[in-house]
């Protein structure tokens, strides 16, 4: 009771207006309407702190409200906000101005995705190739035992795939994969690591299928292996080394 | 064929193919390297049948996995249900033609028809 009373006469602070500031660079491109892209430059303050997608926030609020940009959980977690930020793809939450030491942030629509307005993409293409190689358990017994709760794993069988679970399909490895920018009907990193991610795991019993999926033309094998899908990553994804593995599948090393 | 085992072949293809241009290397070493590119030397190379097999053998490997790689370099760059079919049948239709071409030169030469 006594803990409730402190916290309820604690002074709301007000905020301090910044010394510091930076110049945001933001594209600007409506397919419908432009013939061409342009920049427009906003002069933000911004604290240790504040991120990226705060400082968009700021000039949609205060500067110009017509900025499209997709965001949402603003934690890193729904992978709505991702954006080339001064040439590399990041997710503007999880971005600190701080941490990019630069007095001018460029903001620009990820690569290797359509344009609908400004800095939101289409994603149709990463759900597609992420639907296309089987996103779930596939197993012949649908249902469960009267006497089964779940199905049991080791934490060595884990291991195996859990680092690929936790991407949150926001695109950024599809943005940074060299062989998307030019081979538009390629699966991309994110659905080979996603593929991996069920082949891996003990429960799954579609390795072959999905095998079978991403073993075509412009399947797995035309990831040249630049690896920076694996630099991108907010997730601590590895979609390379995923790919990487999954080749041991197809040519015989792993079973 | 499944795209994973042309890959095979192609990293089949690449790995023999060094080992066999080190052996080529390494006989153009046996002589003085200008001697061994003399008319003569060069007519010897192809009338000694195991080293005309390896040659043959060089051409196929290289003509398999060069072909294969220009295929894979035009898929990425374009793409499209016509394009991507002829390009897979004009690389092979390629590959058999210098295979044909290569094989005419080391053959006749063999039999001295030159």
């Amino acid at each position: 009771m006594a803990l409730v009373s402190h916290i309820a006469e604690e002074p709301i602070s007000t905020p301090v207006p910044s010394s510091k500031s930076i110049t945001l660079k933001i594209f600007r491109y409506n397919p419908e309407h432009d013939d061409s892209s342009k920049f427009m430059e906003f002069t933000v303050p911004y604290e240790k702190w504040t991120t990226v997608l705060e400082a968009i926030l700021e000039v949609k609020k205060y500067f110009d409200h017509s900025v499209a940009v997709r965001y949402s959980c603003r934690q890193a977690t729904c992978g709505s906000c991702g954006m080339m930020i001064n040439g590399k793809p990041r997710l503007a939450c999880f971005t600190k101005i701080s941490e990019l030491n630069s007095n001018v942030i460029t903001v620009e629509p990820m690569n290797n995705f359509p344009i609908i307005r400004d800095l939101a993409v289409k994603f149709e293409r990463l759900f597609d190739t992420h639907q296309k190689i089987k996103p779930y358990l596939i197993r012949d017994d649908t249902e469960l035992e009267t006497d089964e709760r779940e199905f049991l794993q080791t934490p060595e069988e884990v291991e195996q795939y859990i680092q690929f679970a936790n991407c949150i399909k926001c695109g950024l490895c599809n943005s940074a994969c060299p062989t998307m920018a030019t081979d538009s009907s390629f699966v991309g990193p994110q659905a080979l690591a996603q593929a991996y991610r069920y082949v891996a795991d003990s429960r799954d019993k579609g390795k072959d299928s999905r095998l079978k999926i991403i073993d075509e033309s412009h399947g797995i094998w035309r990831c040249h292996f630049a690896g920076s899908c694996s630099q991108v990553c907010p997730k601590g994804v590895d979609p390379a080394m995923g790919i990487q593995l999954l080749r041991g599948y197809l040519l015989g090393f792993k079973s | 064929m499944r795209e994973s085992t042309i890959m095979k072949i192609h990293y089949g293809t690449a790995l023999a193919a060094v080992a066999l241009v080190a052996v080529h290397i390494l006989m153009r070493l046996t002589t003085g390297f200008a001697e061994s590119l003399e008319y003569e030397n060069v007519l010897a190379n192809y009338k000694f049948i195991p080293y005309a097999a390896m040659l043959e053998l060089i051409l196929i490997l290289l003509a398999v996995h060069g072909f294969n790689g220009l295929r894979v370099i035009l898929l990425e760059l374009k793409q499209g249900r016509m394009y991507e079919k002829a390009v897979s049948y004009g690389c092979l239709v390629a590959m058999f033609g210098l295979i044909a071409y290569g094989s005419n030169t080391i053959i006749r030469t063999n039999m001295g028809m030159t």
